[in-house]
């Protein structure tokens, strides 16, 4: 009893610690998998069960629905194609590197951690499709979070919701930069470290600013919903609501960031801590 | 009786609850979620404590770290000292009417509970509340129906 006590903790340790015990978990990840499949069959049946019967008029609302967006989204492009042309003749004017596409691939929540506490899901690709530790997660809509395990078929990622998980972001309309850390609940994100004096409103956009050298620049990743000032606090509150459907999305992207694409060194980041408290000192004392 | 009788059905239990560990639930009913793996091991070890021990009970734990994620060792912590005390109290635990049964699975769930949280609160901070303590009462509440289903495969199966 007293040696699995003393084994387990060491385990714990060692695991906590060290990547020593990344192949254990690897090849015993093997074994499970099947087990993972067997646990989302209700949910695949149900999905294919919903795709395969579904009324006629239903069909036709969609097609409608789809054909509309298909619409705008055509004539979005058409503004793009010269907004990219214009953003490159810009960019050479000052000499700067061309910044290449994202190569993506597409993968499918084959599962969600049980844990209500913990916010990972897990997704049908592996080592075997290339897939590495810290590569950034998408949806449609926003960035979703990050891979954290790499199986040889299925892999774990990290959502930005998890209350362990941060990244840094910078508001779209000034470029105000921030820290996004999770805060446990499926919706809201908290931003950390922002001076009072910084200007942030509700409704900003937040896109990933790429200065951890972690995550692609430039996706969305949610949108302020509060900004509250309390004297008593050294720092803004400000909360944000992830643009990405962290519950809702079915299939994710994952994004194979091309190496040497981040420009600023990871130093950036921290030089904003000092700046923010000494501001937020100021304002105390004023 | 040799020993490997009835083994396959056992792995079976524990493949079933670890199935039922990591299906996807609605929001509302994952807070919810009974922590079948240590029912299980209760059981056995209840049943057959000459067989599924401590030691099994470790194997298992490590298995169910590796399929949610856990640090390794955090679950087989909790499991193998679930086991000893179920051990322990085994001979108590099995003269105990069902409902009686229903609140000693509730204590050891509680433990197992306890020392996971303790684990993981170790290894890196968890937003936590006081629903986190919900699935010892569901595990209770499942008992009984778990109970039955368990004893007809091990008198189909002459697990001793």
């Amino acid at each position: 009893m007293i040696t699995f006590v003393i084994l387990s903790m060491v385990l714990i340790f060692v695991d906590h610690r060290t990547a020593l015990l990344k192949p254990v978990r690897y090849s015993l990840s093997v074994l499970m998998t099947p087990i993972q499949y067997v646990s989302n069959t209700p949910m695949r049946v149900a999905e294919w069960s919903s795709d395969g019967v579904k009324s006629k008029g239903q069909l036709q609302r969609e097609n409608v629905a789809l054909s509309n967006q298909v619409r705008l989204l055509e004539r979005r492009v058409q503004k793009l194609a010269s907004t990219v042309a214009e953003n490159k003749r810009l960019k050479e004017l000052m000499n700067s590197s061309e910044i290449v596409d994202d190569r993506v691939i597409v993968a499918e929540i084959v599962g969600v951690d049980p844990d209500p506490y913990r916010h990972e899901i897990i997704v049908n690709k592996g080592r075997n499709d290339g897939l590495y530790e810290g590569q950034a997660v998408l949806d449609a809509d926003g960035l979703m979070g990050q891979i954290i395990e790499v199986g040889p078929v299925t892999s774990r990622a990290l959502l930005i919701s998890d209350s362990t998980h941060g990244l840094p972001v910078h508001a779209n309309r000034n470029g105000v930069r921030a820290i996004a850390v999770g805060s446990g609940i499926l919706d809201k994100l908290r931003l950390i470290h922002v001076p009072d004096t910084a200007d942030l409103e509700v409704g900003d956009l937040l896109v990933s600013s790429g200065l951890g050298g972690r995550f692609p620049k430039g996706y969305p990743v949610g949108i302020v919903s509060k900004v509250s000032h309390d004297p008593g606090q050294p720092f803004a509150i400000v909360e944000a609501r992830p643009t990405a459907h962290l519950d809702r999305s079915r299939y994710v992207l994952l994004v194979f960031s091309i190496k040497g694409s981040v420009e600023e060194p990871v130093e950036d980041l921290t030089e904003e801590l000092p700046s923010g408290k000494i501001s937020a000192i100021d304002g105390g004392e004023g | 009786m040799t020993r490997s009788e009835g083994g396959f059905a056992i792995l079976f239990t524990f493949i079933i609850a670890y199935v039922f560990t990591v299906m996807t639930l609605p929001s509302s009913l994952a807070y919810l979620r009974p922590e079948w793996v240590a029912l299980i091991v209760i059981y056995w070890v209840i049943a057959i404590p000459h067989r599924v021990g401590v030691i099994v009970a470790w194997i298992v734990g490590i298995f169910q770290d590796v399929l949610v994620g856990a640090v390794l060792g955090q679950h087989a912590l909790a499991l193998s000292v679930v086991a000893y005390i179920a051990f322990m109290l085994h001979m108590r635990i099995r003269v105990f009417p069902v409902w009686q049964q229903s609140l000693s699975v509730l204590l050891l769930v509680g433990v197992y509970l306890m020392l996971v949280l303790t684990v993981q609160r170790t290894v890196a901070t968890t937003h936590w509340t006081l629903w986190y303590w919900l699935p010892a009462l569901s595990s209770a509440a499942v008992w009984p129906w778990i109970v039955l289903p368990l004893r007809w495969l091990r008198k189909q199966y002459a697990i001793n």
